[in-house]
This record gives C-alpha cells, structure tokens and sequence, in this order.
C-alpha cells in the first residue's frame, strides 16, 4: 500500500477510536433526552468525575481495573439516579431551557467538587492495555483504541436490546412518546426516567475510563460533551443510531482535519460540522422531522 | 367576480391527502360557515388561505388577488385575519398588549424612533390604543384589559382572540370553531357578535364550527366538506337535509 | 394598593406615575453620583464593572428575554466589540465614533449569527451560538497580526473632546452614562411597536404571522440589537481590563451572561440589572467570605465555580421568575399587606409538554 493511503487508513482508524467515545458521550445524552427530553449539560461532568474517581480508586486505593471500573460505574448510575430523583423532577413541566439550565448549574457544581477535592493538575492511571499495540499488515493500532470500540459495540448493543425487546425498555420508549398517557397507562414514569439517568451516568463513567488513558484525567474532560453534542447534532437530534454515526463521523472528521487543514481546525472542526448542519440540514443524518399543527 | 373564490385546491403531506380538488367561492358581506366531521380538511382549508401550507394543486384568489402568491407574513396586510381552534395568544402579555399586536401591520415608527420616543411614535402609539379601545368595548372585554392572558377563563381567551383578529381591521375574518369549548349563554353572545362584526364593520366571515345551532342562526351559506371535498354546499335548511351530509354524519 | 386611574392613553405610558417611583429612582441616582467618592477605590473599579457587565446582560436579555431565542455565545460579541473598538482607537478614531462603530459592527456580526435563528431555535440554536463562540475565541486566538494572539493588545485610554477619561472616577461616570443610555433606548423599544412583537415572537409564532408579524425579520432584528449593545459593552470592557487578551471572552463569560438574565429574571430589563449586579458581586461576595470557610475549601480553585452553579441551581428550583419576580412579590406583599395570600404565585402541579414538535 501507498504510503499516504495507510496514513488516511490509520487516521481514520484513529478517528473511529474517539469517535466511538464521542458516540457513548452522545448515546447517553440521547438516552436522557428522548426519555426526560432535557439536554443533559452535566453528562461531561458526571464523565470527568468518573475518571478522576477511577484514577482514586486505581492508584490511592489500589483496586485492579476492573473492579475500580465496577464501582465507578456504579457511583456514577447512583450519583445520576439521584439527581434526576431528588433535582431535576422539581422543574418537570417548565420550558426545556429550565432544564438545561439546570442541568448547567449541577455541570458547575460537579466541576467545583471535583476541582476542590483533585486540585488543578493532571493525572494518568495504568489500564490492562497501556503501551500495547496490534499489528495489522503496514497499519498499527493502540490495544486501547480497539478495547474502546468494542466498549462501544457492546454498549451500544446491549442498549437496542434492552429498549427494542425488553418491556422495561418499551415502557421507557412509551414515556418518552407521551409521558402522561403512559403514566396514565400504569408505567412508573417516574422511576423509569431515574433508571435511564442512572444507566446513562453508568455510560458517561465508562466513557470517562477509557477517554481518560488518551486524553489525561483532567477538569477539561468535560469538552467531550459539547464534541458529543455536535455528534449528535450531525448524526439527527434524538436519534440512537444517529448518535452513533455522528460520533464516529466527527472523531474521523477531527483527525482529518488535524493532518490535511491548517493549523487550529482540529479543535474547531466539530463545532464547523455543529453549525453547518444546523443551519443547512437541521434534521441531520437520521432524525425526525419537524412541524408543529396548528 | 367573486369575493372570494377557491379554485380546485389540493393539498397533500406526502401520500395523505387533505384536500382534493376543493372549490367554493364566498361573497362579499356574507357569514360562510363551513362543516364537517373531524379530518374533513377544514381547518387545512383555513391554513392554505393563511399560507401556513403551500397548496399543491389549485389557487385561491381574494378581489381576484392571488393569495398563494403573498409572502406569509403579508396575510394581515391583505385584509385577512384568523383564530385559531387552539388558542394562540401571547400568553404572557397583557389583553391590551394582545391587541395592540393586532395592529402590528400598520406603521408605527421604525426602531429608532421608537427607541427615542419620537412625537410621531407616540402618536401612533396612542392612535393604536383608541382603535383597540373601540374593539374591547364591542367585544365587552374591558375588565379584563391588563390582565395577562395566561391566567384568564377559556371563554374569555376565545373572545380576545377574536378581538386580536379584529384589531388588525380586516375584511375577511377566518374563525377556526369559535364556538368550542364555549357554555350555550358564551354561544349566544358570540351570534350576536357575529351579526355584529357582519353588519357593522362589513367584514366578511367565514368560519368552521361544529355546533349547528350556531351555524343555523348566523350562516347565510353553509359548505360541508367530507375527505377533503365538497359534499354539499347551500343555505343551512338545504345542507342539513342534504342525505350524503346525513349520510356522512350518521355513518350509514 | 394603589388603582391607576387613566385620564389619556398617555397616562398609561408613563413611566414613573407616582411620587414614591420618583423619590426611589431619585434616591438611587443621588446614590450612584455620591459612590466614587464614598466607596473605597476597589469598589468604585467593581462597580464600573458591574455597568459594563448590565449592558452586556442587557444586551442578551433583548434576545433570550423577550424573544425567546437562547444564545450560550455572547462572549463573542463582547471580544467582537472589544476587538473593534481597540483597533479602531489605536487607529486614531476618536472615541465616540470609535464605540458607536464597535456597536454597529458587532450588530452586523449579530445579524449574521442571527440568520441561523430563522431556522433553528431552541437549544438547537444555543448550540449555534456556543459553536460560533468557541470559533470566534479560536480565531482571536489565531490571528496574530490584528489580535495580538495570546499576548494581546493595549487599550489606548478613552478621551473625548482631548478629556481623558481613563481615570477612575469619570471612567466609572462614562459607564453609568452608556448604561443609562441603553437602558432608556431598551425601555422605549420595548414597552412599545418593537417590544410587542418580540414577545410575540416568542410566545406564538403561528399567531404572530397570522398578524403580520415578520418573524425571521424580528428574529434577526433583536439578534442584531443585541448583539450590538453587547459589543458596546464589549468596547467598555477593553478599557476596563486596559489590555485584551482572548482569555478574557471564554465560554465561561457567555455563560455567565446566559446566568445573569436567567438569575435575574427573563423578559424584564430590571432583570437584566439585577442579575448582573448579583453575578458581578458574588465573586468578591466569596473571597469575603473565605477566611471565615475552613482551609481545606478555602484555598482551592474550584470553590466560585460551585458556587455559580449552586445559586443557578438554587434560582431555578425554587425561583424560576428570579430576582426580578422576587421583586415583584415582594412590591405586591407591601401594596397588599394585610391580605396577601401566601399561596397567590403557587405553582400548579405539572406534567412534561413536549417540546419536541415545536
């Protein structure tokens, strides 16, 4: 092979790797989103904490990864479970804006928590998979990016699964359609959409242990959520498998960018991609159209 | 030439179609109420006229004017005004500030000298509130006057919507089931107010309802629609003998 | 309790009606003229703050507060106006001139950020303008040969007619001024033709077309406005902070702003007043609170973060018409005294509307 067709290959390799993050990112927003329809500003923060509560729990307290990966998961569904439970229930029924505002306002909480306890500085923690590679013919791929995209699959399966064939996950589809007549209809609304928080908090901890090996724990995860937000924008607002496909998209975009546009557009590229198709495609790659009668 | 005419009107949202080659043409002065079960494509009908759909097929003309040629935003400004069958106030504003939107279309200064507070923008400030005093004291609205609209009765909501449309001086008045959700002695006073707007200010009406009593007392014409189309189209006696609108209603 | 009691459509226009609204206001202009020379000189440099940073909020307050159009990006037109008006007294444009076209500019720039607003709202539009302020951050950044990049570029002072006002004091008067200028036009343009439509607008777009309202023509307008009045406050903000740097207009100043009308109370002017007072304010409000806090919180970085996001959350849940609604509770518990009812802003129970179809 060419040698700049195995550099494309490679970083678009790459791409999906962070791509496959932004998507976890992005499913869980569409998760709290399609079922409490608030924007959830918090999702990266509740990420950021996770991993600096896996980076405590890996090197103070001495846990094997899994195990800490374990708990983290867990504290991060309890800490989600509550905050939908005893915070955001209070403002159901005022304008989306309430909520993601509020959403906003618990972001900065977590933000200066987490800041109060860890202090400013980065840190890094050891994963079973640091410093490995795989060889495939001239491409060569990080062991972690890999366990990241299977993380992802996995996720991402178990998540159709649960929504398409279990009655938990159809109760929570009927919510999201129309909370009333399904609570109406005898489905506990209220501890459902608890649920999907937690489960989605569970998803921002994993997407937090496996970012967090590439990327440093550090206060500036919580970036990941707006790069989530433009996936999501791009893949159709509310839609699992647009999140999907617009996170890879947008991790493969932003490695592109890195290498062929001048300097300083890997940083911005995904807000580029956020406002363009907003403005010119609103319904993005697969959502839902929209209309309102009158 | 007919006042208003609608010639051969369709309208599609993909495979469903809501009008199928509808025509029907009102005269100047009358009341013109339009019926017909649920899905008929009534209200369609009052949002092709309005321009809140493109048709896909036909036209409708107003003083031989094609209206599907006005930008959406030009309606009021083409003498045609509208309610709503769910009520769309400003909820927030006061009744009075509801009104005065009605009078949105005529000019009243342009930002700056708003801004300033010009002698001109505050006359046509006050020209505007003496024209919105007329109506709140046709509609007999006045104690409500700054009260915000959220907070008021339904009945009440109903009626200073019509006062918005009427705020904008219209010669054509769209009212979308006027009369829902209204108590019988609220239906009675709205007939009067019809006849009112009809014989006073000359404005045409046409209006979809479901409640044929009222229809009967204040229509000149009636038109009931079915699947998009007309099934029959006459005085109310005629319409309501009419067996494909019995048909229709019955479901035989 | 007062009943107002109309004689002309006039009546009903006034601003100040009764002699109490003219002693109140009375009393806090002859407060605000007294403050430079009662106040200790941090507090009069805080106060020129909080001007600038109520020209800003009232900017944004056009937009979000009265039509409805959420912007998480206004640190952009803050940087845009700072930029502007630097530039262009560096340039040798007297300072008039230079801040009136800092404004029209950045309103320009607003009408474009604007045109988006036609088609998408909502959050989605937040987006947007979040979007185009991290980029406009970035570029401030980037482009070195006219913003001085990361290391920035000095503010010349402001004079006017060879005056210089760069000291404190007539700068802290230069800002009361601006501030009250914009204050009276926003007032005007929005208790009237303008304003109405704004809110209606926001409130029924389907109705406000049915009246002739040209939606994505007002849209953009209070777009425009808005923006403009925040690069006003922008070219205010280079002076104050003498040297502009891009750090300065980062996200967290947008979010800030979006902070400051939601605390303050959205679609209301003395909200935007309140909300940027309060804001300003809590940072010294918690470095004068810190020696009284144990070490361990004290001394660590992340403590005003949390702290702005547990008053937004505060505000929210408990009250969602902010200060300014605050206000006016308080305002109808005196007028009623004796029978005020304790239950009369209760909310009712509710249940999620979808906002989805909108």
């Amino acid at each position: 092979m060419e040698s700049h067709v195995v550099q494309l290959v490679q970083l678009c390799l790459n791409g999906i790797a962070i791509g496959a993050i932004y998507a976890l990112v992005a499913l869980g927003l569409v998760l709290i989103y399609k079922a409490t329809e608030i924007i959830n500003f918090a999702h990266g923060d509740i990420l950021m904490a996770s991993a600096f509560v896996g980076w405590g729990l890996i090197t103070i307290a001495g846990l094997p990864f899994w195990l800490a990966a374990l708990v983290t998961m867990l504290l991060a569904a309890a800490l989600s479970y509550v905050l939908e439970a005893r915070v955001l229930r209070v403002i159901v029924g005022q304008p989306q804006f309430a909520g993601a505002m509020l959403t906003l306002a618990l972001a900065f909480m977590l933000r200066g928590a987490v800041s109060m306890a860890f202090g400013p500085t980065s840190r890094t923690f050891p994963t079973p998979w640091t410093g490995q590679t795989t060889h495939l013919g001239p491409l060569v791929i990080a062991d972690l990016n890999l366990v990241i995209l299977v993380a992802a699959l996995v996720i991402t399966a178990l998540l159709f699964f649960f929504l398409r064939r279990t009655s938990v996950g159809i109760s929570v589809q009927a919510a999201s359609q129309n909370q009333l007549a399904a609570y109406l209809c005898g489905i506990p609304v209220k501890r459902l959409n608890s649920m999907v928080w937690a489960m989605a908090g569970a998803m921002a901890a994993v997407g937090g242990l496996l970012l967090a090996p590439i990327a440093l724990v550090d206060i500036g995860l919580w970036y990941v959520v707006l790069k989530a937000l433009a996936a999501l924008v791009l893949g159709g607002f509310g839609s699992i498998p647009g999140a999907i496909v617009g996170g890879l998209l947008i991790g493969i975009v932003e490695q592109l960018a890195g290498v062929y546009l001048p300097d300083g557009f890997k940083d911005v590229m995904a807000y580029l991609v956020l406002i363009g198709v907003l403005v010119l495609w609103p319904r993005g790659i697969l959502g839902e159209a929209h209309g309102r009668r009158v | 030439m007919s006042y208003l005419a609608v010639e051969h009107l369709g309208l599609q949202f993909g495979g469903l179609t809501a009008i199928r080659g509808l025509s029907f043409t009102v005269e100047q002065g009358e009341v013109f109420a339009i019926i017909g079960p649920n899905g008929a494509g009534k209200t369609s009908v009052f949002n092709v006229i309005t321009r809140v759909f493109e048709p896909s097929a036909g036209r409708v003309t107003l003083r031989d004017r094609e209206i599907t040629a006005i930008p959406r935003h030009r309606i009021a400004e083409a003498g045609i005004a509208r309610t709503f069958q769910n009520i769309e106030l400003f909820e927030s504003a006061t009744v009075i500030d509801n009104l005065l939107l009605g009078r949105h279309r005529f000019s009243h200064g342009n930002p700056l000298a708003q801004a300033l507070r010009l002698p001109s923008a505050c006359r046509a400030e006050d020209h505007s509130r003496g024209k919105v005093e007329e109506i709140i004291d046709l509609l007999d609205i006045s104690p409500y006057r700054n009260s915000p609209v959220a907070g008021l009765p339904y009945g009440v909501r109903k009626v200073v919507e019509i006062a918005r449309a009427l705020a904008t001086e219209p010669e054509l008045l769209l009212l979308d089931e006027p009369a829902s959700g209204l108590n019988p002695e609220e239906t009675r006073d709205l007939a009067f107010w019809i006849d009112d707007i009809k014989n006073d200010l000359g404005i045409t009406i046409v209006m979809v309802e479901h409640d044929m009593s009222l229809v009967a007392e204040v229509a000149d014409r009636v038109l009931c629609m079915n699947m998009g189309g007309v099934l029959a189209l006459g005085s109310p006696e005629e319409v309501r003998a009419h067996p494909d609108v019995v048909a229709a209603y019955l479901g035989v | 309790m007062r009943f107002p009691y109309n004689t002309s459509y006039r009546d009903a226009q006034k601003l100040l009606r009764y002699r109490a609204d003219w002693l109140a206001y009375g009393l806090l202009a002859a407060v605000l003229i007294a403050a430079p020379w009662i106040l200790p000189r941090y507090y009069v440099g805080e106060a020129t703050y909080i001007f600038i940073m109520c020209v800003a909020s009232l900017g944004l307050m056009v937009v979000t507060g009265f039509t409805g159009q959420i912007s998480f990006g206004h640190a952009a037109f803050v940087a845009i106006g700072a930029y502007t008006h630097t530039l262009l007294l560096t340039a040798g444009v007297p300072f008039i001139v230079s801040i009136i076209l800092a404004g029209v500019f950045t309103g320009l720039i607003g009408l474009l950020v604007g045109l988006p607003a036609i088609r998408v709202s909502g959050l989605h539009l937040a987006m947007v303008t979040m979007a185009f302020a991290i980029i406009v951050e970035q570029i401030v950044g980037r482009w070195k040969s006219v913003t001085g990049g990361f290391t920035g570029i000095p503010v010349p002072p402001p004079r006017i007619f060879g005056f210089d006002l760069g000291a404190q004091k007539p700068f802290y008067f230069l800002c009361l001024a601006v501030l009250l200028a914009v204050l009276a036009a926003l007032v005007n343009l929005l208790r009237g033709h303008a304003g109405r439509a704004f809110v209606g607008v926001r409130d029924s777009e389907a109705a406000a077309l049915s009246l002739g309202i040209w939606i994505a023509g007002y849209k953009v307008l209070a777009f425009s406005i808005s923006a403009g009045i925040t690069g006003i406050a922008g070219a205010l903000f280079a002076h104050h902070v003498q040297f502009v740097t891009p750090e300065g207009f980062s996200l967290l100043l947008s979010l800030e702003l979006v902070i400051m009308v939601m605390i303050g109370g959205l679609g209301s002017l003395r909200g935007a007043v309140f909300g940027a007072v309060f804001i300003s304010l809590l940072p010294t409000a918690i470095s004068a609170m810190k020696p009284f806090l144990p070490d361990r919180v004290a001394g660590q970085f992340g403590l005003e973060t949390f702290v702005f996001g547990l008053v937004l959350a505060l505000f929210i849940l408990f009250e969602p018409m902010g200060l300014n609604g605050r206000w006016l509770k308080l305002k109808s518990l005196f007028s009623a005294f004796p029978l005020y009812r304790k239950d009369t802003f209760r909310r009712g129970k509710t249940y999620m509307k979808s906002e989805r179809y909108r």
